[in-house]
């Protein structure tokens, strides 16, 4: 089984306190600020390996993202990785969802076949849960989101157990596949200092766009289509209002403030 | 000279960090209530290579170093410092073997340290006193292929939760007399005696072990005889005093996090107290305090790594990271007003820890005639 797991380097959010926005380019200032694989990606990444430990196989990891990303790929490979795929060129910078997703595509051809390919269902900065549906149709394979349980049956179909609104839908398909996870899937692995001196022998290669076949108005800024209008820190707020009476009063109160800022 | 931690440290300090928020959180109260080690954690500790970072790979250990140990114990002890004091003690022990132990003895008791089947001991205390160690009364007399230890050996951390532990016994006169043997607790007059009830550090176990005409088998002779002192001494300055000193970073790590959240949160006459300069001299303390420890504690780290002689360093890193801890927890306390001896908050336990930290592995007063001889020789 070949399993190729797409992570992204996010800011720790054990730092968030730290983090700002540039008042001008509406971009995070990250300097200081130490990256760390995307939660939910860290559970895809246990889903790939408990797969290998079961199926046998290999366990790739890739990203996109800038070159000095390779303590967060080396985390990947001391939780039990075989080898990662660092796929980095300015040329890429500034790209949204969808050039993010045409690029990792580009590289998952690269690497050839494949029976899974996951992610954490989205990602604790950007938030939009798109780039696995996006990968998914840029490689022409099915693609399930949300998914809390992977069986792999004896007649080679796989059961996908995928969160919906008020309950879940178990989906069947053969590889290969694209899923994207949530937490409930597993629990990941912690990183065994056995593991962290193995990581260190592992490979990791950087692709730059020299070595993908991609189309230039594809990718980067020329590729996004997303146009941000604005981004800013909400304004903190810490206004308290006590509401008098009986605690049926206060019910009703609390009740008609409700409705009238139109929360019910 | 390069203060920066490599990529290995770095992530070594992060798998360990999220270990120890995951697994020792939410049995923190039950070891502060019981004063009980959590047991059930040995063996996730054994596969996370925690408990062999200084044994070579070959004996079931990852052989990282005394460097990596002291991120190991300090990330633990930010967390709970209670599980670093134990497991430096373990440490002390595999220690013993990996430098004096023969094949036989590193191959039979190393790889069980290190998985976490049992948890290692080092005897050396007394109840006349830990720090006149050549004053020992515990004896060992040799009899045909056996020693017959008899004694008794106190304030001894890990006793109930070991079955292998390493023990300074006198087997002639005055310092050269001592040697060290490695016991287990099915020996014959061996015995694991009573409990203590410490204020502080409550999730390490510290008890009594008696011998009495306990025999011990030739072949637990560590190193030969009349090493014992040396042993105890140079685990004491490569492993004893820098765990310690790794105990109290993470307690001053603890310090200065409920300082300063408490100072952030905390509010009187309509603003932050955080605004105020009362409150942002003793955080200020606190926060050198820990970083002046750091400095200290790392540096024997790197020095054992490097096998440079650093009994004064250890010495120093031991006692000023201790006192440090402990003056530190008394300020964070007083930040906190009278919630700081509220048992809801966590500042008071951080000073009952740092108290026990003082005398542990070593008072502070044997750390200062270690320095002080070394003051002296320099201009002597």
């Amino acid at each position: 089984m070949r399993t190729i797991v797409c992570i992204k380097p996010v800011p720790d959010p054990k730092h968030w306190n730290r983090l700002a926005l540039d008042p001008k380019t509406k971009t995070l200032i990250r300097k200081g600020i130490p990256g760390t694989i995307n939660p939910l990606d860290k559970h895809a990444l246990e889903l790939a390996l408990s797969l290998r430990d079961k199926q046998g196989g290999e366990v790739l990891v890739m990203s996109m993202a800038p070159p000095d990303s390779g303590p967060v790929l080396n985390e990947a490979l001391a939780m039990g990785a075989d080898r990662a795929i660092l796929l980095s060129d300015i040329a890429f910078a500034g790209a949204d969802t969808l050039a993010t997703a045409y690029v990792l595509s580009a590289g998952l051809d690269k690497l050839g076949e494949f029976d899974l390919v996951v992610c954490g269902d989205q990602t604790i900065d950007g938030g939009t849960a798109q780039v696995s549906a996006q990968v998914g149709e840029f490689l022409g394979v099915p693609n399930v989101m949300h998914v809390t349980a992977v069986d792999v049956t004896s007649s080679g179909s796989w059961l996908i157990h995928s969160q919906i609104e008020h309950g879940y839908v178990v989906v069947e398909i053969k590889p290969p596949m694209m899923l994207s996870v949530l937490k409930e899937v597993n629990e990941p692995r912690y990183v065994t200092l056995m593991n962290i001196l193995e990581a260190e022998k592992k490979e990791t290669r950087v692709w730059s766009s020299n070595d993908l076949e991609l189309e230039e108005p594809w990718i980067g800024l020329n590729g996004s289509p997303t146009c941000m209008v604005d981004l800013f820190v909400p304004e903190k707020k810490n206004k308290a209002e006590f509401l008098a009476g009986e605690p049926r009063e206060q019910a009703a109160k609390l009740a008609d403030r409700l409705h009238r800022s139109g929360f019910c | 000279m390069d203060f920066k931690f490599s990529e290995r440290e770095e992530l070594l300090r992060k798998s360990i960090r999220e270990y120890a928020e995951k697994e020792i959180t939410p049995r923190m109260e039950a070891m502060e209530e019981t004063g009980e080690f959590p047991v059930d954690l040995l063996k996730s500790m054994g596969q996370m290579g925690i408990l062999g970072v200084i044994t070579p790979p070959e004996y079931g250990g990852t052989g990282l170093g005394h460097l990596a140990r002291i991120i190991v114990l300090e990330e633990l002890g930010r967390v709970c410092p209670a599980i670093p004091m134990a497991l430096q003690v373990h440490h002390m022990c595999t220690y013993v073997f990996n430098r004096w132990g023969n094949e036989s003895q590193k191959k039979k008791y190393l790889p069980r340290l290190c998985a976490g089947e049992t948890m290692g001991v080092v005897a050396v205390t007394e109840p006349s006193g830990g720090s006149d160690v050549a004053g020992m009364q515990t004896t060992a007399v040799l009899d045909g292929d056996k020693y017959i230890l008899n004694g008794r050996k106190c304030f001894i951390t890990n006793a109930h939760h070991s079955d292998t532990w390493v023990v300074i016994a006198r087997t002639g006169e005055g310092g050269k007399g001592l040697s060290a043997f490695v016991v287990e607790t099915s020996f014959p007059g061996a015995k694991v005696g009573r409990k203590e009830h410490k204020v502080g550090l409550r999730g390490a176990n510290t008890g009594e072990l008696s011998f009495n005409n306990c025999e011990v088998p030739k072949e637990n002779l560590i190193g030969s005889e009349g090493q014992g002192m040396m042993v105890a001494i140079q685990d004491i300055v490569e492993c004893g005093r820098p765990g310690m000193a790794s105990v109290a970073l993470g307690i001053l790590n603890g310090v200065l996090e409920q300082a300063a959240k408490f100072a952030n949160e905390r509010t009187l006459y309509g603003k932050s107290i955080s605004k105020l300069q009362g409150i942002q001299w003793p955080l200020a303390d606190i926060y050198s305090d820990l970083e002046i420890a750091r400095l200290l504690t790392y540096r024997v780290g790197w020095m054992i790594d490097q096998n440079i002689e650093c009994a004064t360093e250890s010495a120093l890193a031991k006692q000023f990271a201790c006192e440090a801890a402990a003056r530190s927890a008394r300020k964070a306390i007083e930040i906190h007003g009278s919630y700081g001896i509220m048992k809801e908050y966590p500042v008071q336990r951080l000073l009952r820890d740092a108290l026990v930290a003082i005398p542990a592995g070593g008072t502070a007063e044997i750390a200062k005639l270690v320095m002080a001889r070394q003051a002296l020789t320099m201009f002597g």
